[in-house]
């Protein structure tokens, strides 16, 4: 399925495939280091006795785009929603270890999981607008969060997250019509700027592409690509191709592990485990 | 044993007796036949088809006699009734040697069959209701000869005692029925206004807040409420809530009546809870989870979510549960005839007696009764206007919640 999406990529000419991608970074030079968002030690989660996640260890940094990737079923998700505490609105779902945000647990009980989700925004793989007018998406969060005390203030707020959606000039004269009838493409752009206008650090998406056509899903990665400028991107994707494009840092989990963690680069070039090698060059998952 | 075997017993043991036969046949002359037939595996049909279209063959006919005997039964002796049904058998059993080859194509035969008798019951449902409408149209029709229609459905006094005797005085009759639309719109409105709020505060808690377990015990729980006896409502309201709220107001030095709107409309509030809380609920868990997690992970509380997502979403589907309650509570009989009283009050207060259309059309009926005086034909006009009304709250709420289910397929 993945695969038959990116080889369309490719054939069309929308994007580079996977092996020009993968040449292109050969040559491109390695990103910079920078700080670290997110520390997690030995994250654990279980649904019930079913232990999804074994003990992850990785640093999440500052900037960038960081991809996860694996097979189906193999924790990533999981592992997403572990940031911003939407496992804890899963019954029967337990989070251990720790995750560390800006150096703070974001597990503690000084935590309210309600304001960290201000903080940390997220996609998800369906769009999801809320059966609401463009104008009302937006401005849900800023008006919940009491982030504009005046009607301009909120129209300000809803002009520049479309605006750096990439959204607004496709929508700007229907802003009263609802959300939910707008295109896939759009509809996922639109939730993205709906995230974005509580001003996140943090947006976190899940395979935020996988029920859009490629030209919807080139227009998306080019918006992820913008984005990376001022948020903290962590994405899932089934894609391969995806990961590779958009993303500075790649995880490859399988069965609940973190297989490995590296440049993104590195990681499709010159895999250090098997299990990678074998995932991204299609020998499993 | 000699009267067990009338000829109605003996045709319906021949009538079973023929049809399992036809089936065992059919089924059997298939298999036979396809044997006989070179490459076995051409028969069209698997032998069971041969025996279900057999059955159904012999069936249809049997019908045929019956219907038959229906008709004519008066002109014919009582001993024919069993030998057509024989005949009848017979000739299936001709017509199935006849038709079944290795090549019939049974299997679609039965499934026309299968496909035509779920129609005919279904055109049994519509028909009576086409039946019942009809029947209350024609007898409106002749109160309406003996009763202005306008001074029915305009006219503020309602007595219908007509004179049972030539020589009974005072007792003109007079059919104004806005006393009792008033009254049947009051004690629906208490009901909707007690069972509205909570049966909707308990479907946001079952749908968003409680737990699976509770929630399975909780809901049908709650569901029990709609099997209890309206008769058990009934008395209740009337030996329980009814002194209860008359004690109460005599406290204020109010003086209520034991038969009230009051007490007749929280009684049937509480039986409608669950047509509002189980519907409601059911509408709201069927707003996508995804809307929920969108909301939440803006960092919306729970209950953010619930009045600010949540809800409009499924506001088409409560307002749809809620109609369905009010037509529920328009047509409800045994609770207000115990509880409400029988005057004809035309009044605004919920603490006094009223009467609503059920009520007085059992009391137009019940005791002797001419079948043709004004009385007695009211309580079919009184029908008719129920009958309207909750028709046209069911559409409306049926077309909201349809509309309301297109959104999200």
């Amino acid at each position: 399925m993945e695969a038959a999406q990116t080889n369309y990529i490719g054939s069309i000419g929308l994007k580079p495939s996977m092996g020009e991608v993968i040449e292109m970074m050969a040559s491109a030079p390695a990103t910079e280091t920078t700080k670290t968002k997110f520390e997690c030690r030995d994250v654990e989660v279980f649904y019930s006795d079913k232990r999804a996640l074994h003990g992850i260890n990785m640093d999440v940094p500052d900037s960038g785009v960081t991809a996860l990737i694996g097979p189906s079923g193999c924790g990533k998700s999981t592992f997403l929603r572990v940031f911003n505490r939407m496992n804890d609105t899963i019954p029967n779902a337990r989070v251990a270890g720790q995750i560390l945000m800006d150096g703070q647990d974001i597990y503690s009980k000084d935590i309210d999981p309600v304001l960290l989700r201000a903080r940390v925004g997220m996609v998800f793989q369906k769009p999801n607008p809320f059966p609401k007018s463009i104008y009302d998406n937006v401005a849900y969060g800023p008006r919940i969060h009491g982030l504009a005390l005046r009607k301009n203030d909120l129209d300000n707020i809803v002009e520049k997250s479309l605006v750096r959606a990439g959204l607004w000039n496709e929508v700007k004269d229907r802003l009263k019509e609802p959300g939910t009838g707008l295109s896939g493409g759009q509809q996922q752009r639109l939730v993205i700027a709906r995230a974005i206008a509580v001003s996140p650090e943090v947006i976190l998406m899940d395979e935020p592409a996988s029920a859009l056509d490629p030209i919807a899903t080139a227009k998306l990665e080019e918006l992820i690509d913008e984005l990376k400028e001022k948020y903290c991107i962590l994405i899932v994707t089934h894609s391969m191709a995806q990961a590779a494009r958009v993303s500075q840092k790649t995880a490859f989990f399988h069965l609940g592990d973190l297989v490995e963690y590296d440049d993104t680069q590195t990681i499709f070039t010159n895999p250090k485990d098997q299990r990678t090698q074998d995932y991204i060059t299609g020998r499993t998952g | 044993m000699q009267h067990f075997l009338t000829p109605e017993i003996m045709t319906c043991a021949f009538l079973i007796v023929g049809v399992v036969t036809a089936f065992l046949y059919g089924r059997g002359l298939a298999t036979s036949r396809a044997q006989l037939t070179a490459d076995s595996a051409g028969a069209h049909s698997l032998p069971s088809y041969h025996g279900y279209f057999s059955a159904w063959t012999v069936a249809l006919l049997a019908i045929g006699v019956i219907a038959l005997w229906v008709t004519f039964s008066g002109a014919l002796p009582k001993f024919m009734f069993p030998t057509m049904m024989l005949g009848a058998i017979a000739l299936g059993f001709i017509i199935i040697n006849r038709l079944l080859t290795p090549t019939f194509r049974a299997r679609n035969h039965v499934e026309r069959f299968v496909g035509d008798a779920l129609m005919i019951c279904s055109g049994v449902a519509v028909l009576t209701t086409f039946g019942i409408v009809l029947s209350l149209v024609f007898e409106s029709l002749r109160f309406f000869d003996q009763v202005p229609i306008l001074d029915f459905l305009t006219g503020l006094n309602w007595s219908p005692q007509t004179a049972l005797r030539e020589d009974q005085i005072g007792q003109s009759g007079s059919f104004g029925a806005v006393p009792i639309f008033a009254g049947t719109f009051m004690i629906t409105a208490v009901a909707i206004f007690i069972a509205g709020p909570i049966g909707l505060l308990i479907a946001v808690y079952l749908s968003e807040y409680a737990n699976k377990r509770t929630r399975a015990t909780v809901k049908p729980l709650v569901e029990i409420l709609a099997g209890i006896p309206t008769i058990v409502y009934g008395f209740f309201a009337l030996l329980t809530v009814g002194p209860a709220i008359r004690n109460f107001a005599e406290g204020f030095g109010l003086s209520v009546p034991t038969q009230s709107a009051i007490a007749a409309g929280s009684v049937m509030g509480v039986m409608i809870i669950p047509f509002i809380s189980s519907l409601s609920d059911d509408v709201i868990n069927a707003v996508p989870q995804t809307l929920r997690d969108g909301s939440l992970a803006l960092g919306a509380t729970k209950s953010e979510t619930m009045t600010k997502v949540i809800f409009p979403a499924a506001l088409p589907g409560i307002i749809g549960a809620f109609l369905l309650a009010v037509s529920r509570a328009i047509g409800e009989t045994m609770i207000v005839v115990m509880a409400a009283g029988r005057a004809a009050n035309l009044t605004g207060n919920p603490f006094e007696a009223v009467t609503t259309v059920t009520v007085q059309i059992v009391s137009l009926l019940t005791g002797d009764q001419e079948f043709d005086s004004a009385k007695t034909l009211a309580a079919f006009a009184l029908g008719l206007v129920l009958f309207v009304f909750t028709l046209v709250l069911n559409v409306i709420a049926l077309l909201i919640v349809r509309k309301y289910r297109e959104r999200y397929e």
